[in-house]
């Protein structure tokens, strides 16, 4: 065989899901000893894509073969047989079993998945623990562990990276690029240009439902992916930095004073005010998801204030944070959504949630507050019968359209643009700064440094749940705030 | 060949029952009825039409408990139970304290049954499952008592019941008085009342709901409550139609009504479906049954029939929507 020849090779994959084509002509080649990156807005089909290449989904055309061989996978144990094995963002382990029972499941042997773990960084993991107990962060390593243990012919690892701590994601990138020396193939799915940079060979571009590009990594391509992936659109505005908006006299809209909430968050305090967007930066696991969910009622503080406009506040139910006018956009947007119901329900829920809206909806009213957040925030409500057959980036917006529907005073966005593609990122950017304009507050963690910059006008950084720094926006760059959340610039307690 | 954006038909039927759930629906009664007088000719008349939809009707009302408890991934299996405690009680009741007053405490009954479900479930966690039919335990044991200790000086059917549960005026039963401005209020409030859409919504994602504000157990005791209420409501009709008072009177319609909204394309699992499907999907079993009973098919293999059937679409329609 020669060394051009891919080792996997899908060519003119198409796919249609009822009213909508999501993949056209979808091609991609990886030969060996390759990382190649598929990139693309959400929406361009990358989804679709990758459950016909793990076999969970069929195409109505086209074919993907590795090593020569056609794809007869109809699930996914059968794509491993086959010689491809997916890691994804969320790992899919069972969390009732250890992590040897999880093993033992997937018929992978336990000695080379040590070597592994311990090369990823985690040389300690007890095979005995269960699932349930280790962190997200740790959960990520296992699952590319038992994949690496297999030793596939192709690895895919889709959006490994996100929100994985900074000393993970090197090692990480370390092996996935060992194993393409090793002269494996891997397909590396990331919305992270740095990595790309770092470990791919090629990018193969999807836009709408297309393999519009593929290109060699090489410096400054950056910028030609993120063209070819928005179609010549919408490229620039990208650079623009917010001004600090003056320090306010008044009552601030939440005020949070030493905050302490189950183990990880133990100290925080911070003023929000109106009309600020206020970014919080932390590494993985260092009290932030505690910070939001006692925020958004959905916790309860072992100790500490929370004031709104002055008022002390405790919450015991989300309900009553949001009558205090705290609304939380989650990280995972599962956690937010009802799949199987159309996008107007999903956006008209909290409108109907209290006792005295069980009766009957003013369907016109409820219209056009429903087609106004719509339209604020241009979601494609081609598929909009269920929302499960949304984009990932059109559901984020669902998400946040139902608070804006509601009426947004306090906007509690956690990590809004995780995987989803650039142009989504840059219109939810604009649209928390109208928010904020119009008067409302808002808090925004995010897991990309250099978002801060786009869309906060400060910063907390929370270390050790902790506050340990508050930067201004326009000193935000990606290497202060890593510094920062590494705690290396706290100032010795007063 | 680049392209082959047609779905197999299949497939399109697959969609179609997801969006228009009733139509295929119609289809199968249809056949039902095709196939019925084909095995019968001469049986089709305004006389059997009447006396189907009088039979069905009790199973569609227990039918609407299951579907709006399955709407949030629950089920109610006290409604036979309940249906048959609010006739129990108003026959035997009725001669002593007369008829209103003996209604008012059999539905009464019904609604505290419904309380202690909705409270279970909604407070303390316990699965619809095991609650409901814990509960159905409880009210059996407690209907046996009452028979054993308070010495009922007859029984008394209240004639508008016996009206409204068998009578038929201008070849419709009388039961539709009771029953089309009923299923109208369930198919209205499903869709535009603020209860109905949190129903669906709970039973899509739960913790979603609750992040949204909803605060969950208001909807499921208010829902097990109005569960039992339609149960006991039913009962009474029941009993106008079965015109005899008996320990065990609706209980046969318990899995029926379960079966019925399965069939009208209520998902179990909760977020999907609607009382429309489950009206046709009560009609079906109900067509099912007449039409197995005059095949003259012995007992047995009629109920075996009657469970493959089920079986047999359930999984059918299953199989069709999940494709698209």
């Amino acid at each position: 065989m020669p060394e051009t020849a891919a080792v996997l090779d899908a060519t003119g994959v198409a796919k249609r899901f009822g009213a909508v084509q999501a993949l056209k002509n979808a091609s991609l080649q990886v030969g060996p000893g390759q990382v190649v990156a598929l990139m693309g807005a959400n929406g361009a089909g990358k989804s679709t894509f990758v459950k016909i290449l793990t076999g969970v989904l069929k195409p109505d055309s086209g074919h993907v073969r590795i090593r020569g061989r056609e794809s007869t996978v109809t699930n996914p144990a059968g794509a491993r047989k086959w010689g491809l094995v997916p890691v994804y963002q969320e790992p899919s382990l069972i969390p009732d079993l250890s992590v040897a029972d999880n093993l033992r499941l997937g018929d992978t042997a336990l000695e080379p998945f040590r070597h592994w773990v311990a090369e990823l960084g985690l040389p300690d993991l007890d095979p005995e623990a269960m699932i349930r107990s280790l962190p997200l962060a740790s959960l990520r390593i296992v699952d590319l562990a038992r994949a690496l243990a297999i030793e596939p012919d192709v690895l895919l690892l889709d959006e490994l990276t996100a929100a994985l701590p900074t000393d993970l994601v090197e090692r990480v990138l370390r092996t996935v690029r060992a194993q393409a020396d090793a002269g494996r193939s891997v397909i590396y799915i990331s919305h992270r240009f740095t990595e790309i940079a770092a470990i791919c060979d090629r990018a193969t571009v999807l836009r709408d439902g297309l393999t519009v590009g593929d290109v060699a990594i090489e410096p400054g391509i950056e910028e030609r992916i993120v063209e070819m992936m928005l179609g010549g659109a919408v490229a620039a505005a990208m650079t623009e930095t917010r001004p600090a908006g003056a320090a306010s006299t008044e009552t601030p809209r939440l005020s949070v004073r030493n905050l302490k909430t189950g183990t990880r968050l133990t100290d925080v305090s911070f003023d929000l005010h109106k009309g600020e967007v206020l970014g919080v930066v932390a590494l993985e696991g260092q009290g932030q998801d505690e910070l939001f969910d006692t925020l958004a009622g959905q916790r309860k503080a072992s100790a500490g204030t929370v004031e709104v406009d002055g008022a002390a506040q405790t919450f015991t139910h989300p309900a009553d944070a949001i009558a205090a006018g705290l609304t939380l956009v989650p990280g995972d947007r599962a956690h937010a959504l009802f799949m199987s119901r159309s996008v107007r329900e999903n956006i008209a829920v909290p409108l109907l949630a209290r006792f005295r809206n069980w009766g009957a909806i003013r369907m016109a009213d409820e219209a056009a507050k429903v087609t106004s957040a719509i339209e604020t925030l241009q979601i494609d409500t081609r598929a909009q019968g269920e929302v499960r057959r949304l984009s990932g980036g059109n559901q984020q917006k669902v998400t946040i359209a139902r608070w804006i529907a509601k009426g947004v005073q306090t906007l509690l966005l956690f990590d809004p643009t995780r995987g989803i593609d650039i142009r989504t990122k840059r219109q939810i950017y604009a649209l928390v700064r109208d928010l904020a304009d119009q008067g409302a507050a808002i808090l925004y963690y995010t897991s990309e440094l250099a978002e801060i910059r786009l869309a906060c006008d400060r910063a907390v950084v929370i270390f050790n749940g902790r506050v340990v720094d508050v930067i201004d926006a326009k000193d935000a760059d990606e290497q202060t705030l890593m510094r920062a959340a590494y705690g290396l610039t706290e100032k010795a307690p007063a | 060949m680049t392209m082959t954006d047609t779905p197999t038909p299949l497939n399109r039927l697959g969609r179609l029952m997801i969006d228009q759930p009733l139509l295929p629906l119609i289809g199968l009664l249809i056949l039902l009825v095709a196939v019925l007088a084909i095995l019968n000719p001469g049986v089709l008349s305004m006389f059997w039409a009447g006396n189907t939809i009088k039979i069905a009707i009790p199973l569609a009302m227990l039918a609407a408990c299951q579907t709006l408890t399955m709407l949030t991934g629950g089920i109610d299996l006290s409604v036979g139970t309940v249906a048959t405690i609010a006739a129990y009680l108003t026959a035997t009741l009725a001669p002593m304290i007369g008829v209103p007053p003996a209604i008012a405490i059999a539905l009464a009954a019904a609604v505290v049954i419904g309380l202690v479900n909705g409270f279970g479930i909604a407070v303390c966690r316990v699965h619809p499952l095991i609650m409901t039919l814990g509960t159905a335990l409880i009210a059996t044991g407690c209907l046996l008592v009452y028979q054993r200790y308070v010495i009922a000086t007859g029984v008394l059917i209240p004639d508008f019941l016996i009206w409204l549960g068998t009578g038929k005026t201008g070849g419709l039963p009388n039961s539709l008085v009771l029953f089309v401005p009923f299923a109208a209020l369930i198919i209205w409030a499903q869709r535009r009342s603020g209860f109905g859409r949190l129903l669906y919504a709970i039973g899509a994602n739960e913790a979603a709901a609750r992040l949204s504000g909803v605060r969950v157990w208001q909807v499921h005791l208010a829902l097990y409550t109005l569960s039992s209420l339609i149960a006991g409501v039913t009962g009474l009709l029941y009993l106008g139609q079965i015109k005899t008072a008996s320990l065990s009177l609706a209980l046969p319609l318990d899995l029926p009504s379960v079966a019925a909204a399965v069939i009208g394309g209520t998902s179990i699992f909760g977020g999907r479906g609607g009382f429309g499907g489950t009206i046709v999907g009560a009609l079906i079993l109900t067509v099912l049954t007449s039409m197995l009973t005059l095949m003259q098919i012995p007992e047995g293999g009629r109920r075996i029939l009657f469970g493959l059937i089920i079986l047999a679409v359930t999984a059918l329609f299953i199989r069709l929507t999940d494709r698209s």
